[in-house]
């Protein structure tokens, strides 16, 4: 089993006769963080939904944790957390609702629901429905969901949309790099090659992270990874390292 | 050039379309043969029947009508099955094919039904006739087929809706056709349904009649998706001429499913068959749409 | 059915999974995959819980039913009615309602990208039809708690007295059916354009042989209430009924997946 997270070999995935994804590979490494850019319509939340197994590859190979997909999706989901445009919660009810339904479906005990809720200050409106909290208070539960089951890999689509910076500071434990992690490894994070052999032990500690990103600077401060979109096809594919953020702006153009 | 990815394109295809052109050309001769000859033993041969005179014929055209239509629907129910197993988009358009086809079928055999029941007993509907009170329910329920899939936008979603609806109703017609046996009273003598106890130079018209509606079924079915495929090759080819710029003309929406794109990727994935020939990226994101590969 | 299932979702042998995790992968330990019927349980709870904070379905369905009885009323001009016209009343009454609930069924989800959630989590996906029917299967029920003895007050005339567990059983035996062909009609109605017009659509065909034997069923009964006689429902058409239900439960059952995936 190779200890790329994500694997994909010409990735095609089409909506009726467009491609919406044409000829997407790539190699991520486990604990390193994959940030896409690309202008709407790019296809990047494609791309994520294709990851998380809502959407079968239409053609190429596509490997998540060590798992092919459509064949193992099963297996891949559970370990994937997901955090999509949107949130993905019943609006009539609280968080404390949701949160719990989410985990009875997870197998997730109890307890983890009340130690997120505590972690990313939301006990005092854990109880009302969530159509009377506003969306940066929504955001914060969409990510308290994704990460309850304590995923190994976060697809994560903008995830600092709406939050202000209190609120980020909150978040950031919790689908931040995480502890342990500085920097890519002696061989980094190659574009298109195998992944990292010396960072394999090390990098399990960060998480491995695909993030959605329009901020080109603050997007580039998270990625070890840059892949950007353009009408479905990969348009660069560079270390962060390589790459700066006038070049990431070029492909809004 | 074949481009080793397509597996519709090619020659290797459009001679097993050759062939199959042939074969449509036969079918076509056997159904016409057949036909002949029912007609001929319902006319000319088939002694008439006591009580019900000349119009009693009808009944060679009704039960056949009937019996192939309800095979229909069962068979497309048993091609939709075919299409979840494989994910193969030819499945699906057989199956379009054969429900579609059918329906047509079955309205045949509501109208000559009613002018049956007209002329025997002067209404031009009846409820205690089982197979017409039942073909009208199925009738009610395929009609919405077509309407199904064109409310779905996304080619596969729609196949695959139509297929689970396929199934689901291919199931029902044998079910309901059994209800409402058993709910239908009988007011009139059922020489409509009973095909037993029929003498034998009614029983042998029948059976000829039978397999000339079943050829004109299968002749028609056959002419229907072999238009389709030579169809599906004309875009790929038109395609392939307009390749760099937009000219091609993109698929309006339609209920009808097309051979447009490449089977799913089921359990045979492997990067280098799926990979077509390098194409320049199209031009702008979600707005053009680009024709399908 | 099921290895058609498994053949197309590439999911293990036994998808109902109960115990210990069941990846594949090397690297992991195992994880716990949810029970089958502990999602069904957890989905189950939360489709009554919206309910019960939104209200939409069962008090329309409730109210839809008693205002359909007050205009058979005016419609049929009489004072009250028995028999083969009461169960026909009673069942087509029943069935509309029962339209509107299914109408409903699944559009919170599709609203609200609920799907999306469900379809992440390691649970196999007739989870959610099971779960969707015993809540559709529970609306009727209470539908019918309200409807069932408006109908004898309205139309009927007369208690129902001993007609009523024969009655009680046959409705249940419908409900089942109902549920199960609702529950799919309402998943395929949902992702379409003109949602609530095809599901009745598709929907009311299908429920043909349900009323059939239904109405059957019922009409010596209401006919004995007015006599006040004993005796049930004729058993044929208790079987014809019990025998829709199991056919259609597990086709659906069996077809429900496909319309999940994309």
């Amino acid at each position: 089993m190779s200890a790329a997270a994500l694997q994909l070999e010409g990735l095609v995935r089409r909506f009726g006769e467009r491609e919406a994804l044409s000829d997407v590979s790539l190699s991520l490494p486990a604990g390193r963080t994959l940030v896409v850019f690309g202008p709407n319509g790019a296809g990047k939340s494609t791309l994520l939904r294709v990851l998380a197994t809502l959407l079968r590859p239409h053609a190429g190979a596509v490997s998540v944790l060590g798992m092919r997909l459509p064949e193992q999706s099963w297996a891949v989901r559970g370990r994937v957390g997901v955090l999509a445009h949107e949130p993905l919660l019943y609006r009539e009810l609280s968080a404390r609702e949701n949160l719990r339904f989410h985990a009875r479906l997870h197998a997730v005990g109890e307890e983890r629901v009340a130690q997120l809720l505590d972690e990313l200050g939301l006990h005092a409106r854990a109880d009302e429905p969530l159509r009377t909290l506003s969306r940066g208070t929504v955001q914060r539960v969409a990510i308290a969901r994704a990460v309850l089951h304590e995923p190994e890999l976060l697809l994560l689509d903008e995830p600092y949309a709406n939050l202000d910076p209190a609120a980020v500071e909150l978040v950031a434990p919790l689908i931040g790099r995480g502890a342990g992690a500085d920097g890519a490894g002696p061989d980094g994070a190659a574009a298109d090659g195998t992944g990292a052999g010396a960072a394999g032990a090390g990098a399990a500690r960060s998480r491995t992270r695909v993030i959605c990103s329009h901020d080109p600077s603050g997007g580039l401060a998270e990625a070890d990874l840059v892949l950007g979109l353009r009408g479905g096809r990969p348009a660069l594919l560079r270390d962060a390292a390589e790459i700066d953020a006038a070049e990431v702006a070029e492909l809004y153009r | 050039m074949d481009t080793p990815s397509r597996p519709a394109g090619g020659s290797r295809t459009a001679s097993r379309t050759a062939a199959r052109g042939g074969g449509l050309g036969v079918l076509a001769i056997a159904t016409v043969v057949t036909m002949t000859a029912a007609l001929g033993l319902v006319f000319f041969w088939v002694p008439l029947e006591a009580e019900q005179g000349f119009l009693q014929k009808i009944f060679y055209v009704h039960v056949p009508l009937a019996i192939v239509a309800l095979c229909g629907f069962v068979l497309g129910g048993l091609l939709a099955i075919q299409h979840l197993r494989t994910r193969d988009p030819r499945w699906d358009v057989r199956s379009y094919v054969v429900i579609h086809t059918s329906l047509i079928f079955a309205v045949g055999t509501l109208l000559t039904g009613a002018i049956w029941a007209k002329g025997s007993w002067g209404h031009w509907w009846v409820w205690s006739e089982p197979t017409l009170v039942s073909f009208l329910i199925i009738f009610l329920l395929y009609a919405t087929y077509q309407p199904l899939r064109f409310a779905i936008e996304d080619p596969e979603r729609q196949s695959r809706y139509a297929s689970v609806f396929a199934i689901t109703a291919g199931a029902f017609v044998p079910l309901n056709y059994v209800a409402v046996n058993e709910a239908t009273a009988y007011v009139h003598p059922r020489v409509f349904s009973s095909t037993s106890n029929l003498p034998g130079s009614m029983a042998l018209t029948l059976l000829v009649s039978l397999a000339a509606m079943a050829l004109l079924f299968a002749t028609l079915c056959m002419y229907e998706l072999t238009a389709k495929r030579t169809r599906a090759q004309l875009r790929a080819l038109r395609r392939r001429l307009a390749d760099e710029g937009e000219g091609a003309r993109s698929r309006p929406r339609s209920p009808a499913p097309a051979l447009g794109y490449a089977p799913a990727a089921g359990a045979h994935v492997s990067a280098a068959s799926a990979r077509g020939p390098a194409q320049p990226p199209p031009l702008g994101a979600a707005g053009a749409r680009r024709p399908p590969l | 059915m099921s290895e058609l299932q498994q053949l197309a979702a590439g999911e293990p042998a036994d998808a109902s999974g109960a115990g210990a995790g069941m990846d594949t992968s090397a690297d992991t330990g195992a994880r716990a995959q949810t029970g089958f019927w502990s999602a069904v349980g957890a989905l189950l709870r939360k489709e009554l819980l919206v309910e019960l904070r939104t209200l939409e379905s069962v008090p329309g369905m409730s109210l839809f039913a008693l205002s359909t009885f007050a205009v058979f009323h005016f419609a049929l001009q009489r004072s009250s009615v028995e028999g083969d016209l009461a169960a026909g009343i009673l069942w087509v009454t029943l069935l509309f309602a029962a339209i509107l609930g299914v109408n409903r069924l699944f559009v919170a989800d599709a609203d609200q990208g609920g799907f999306d959630a469900f379809l992440l989590a390691p649970v196999d996906r007739s989870a959610l039809f099971v779960a969707k029917a015993l809540a559709l299967l529970a609306y009727l029920a209470v539908l019918e708690l309200i409807a069932v003895p408006a109908f004898a007050l309205l139309l009927l005339g007369a208690p129902l007295g001993p007609a009523l567990g024969g009655l009680a059983g046959t409705l249940a035996l419908g409900d089942v059916g109902v549920a199960a062909i609702g529950t799919l009609i309402a998943a395929i109605a949902v992702r379409t354009r003109s949602r609530d017009l095809l599901g009745p659509l598709l929907a009311l065909p299908l429920f043909v042989p349900i009323v059939i034997a239904g109405s059957r069923a019922v009409a010596p009964l209401l006919v004995q209430a007015h006599r006040g006689a004993g005796g049930g429902p004729p058993t044929r058409w208790l079987l014809t009924l019990g025998l829709y239900d199991l056919l259609f439960g597990l086709i659906a059952y069996a077809v429900f997946d496909f319309l999940l995936e994309d």
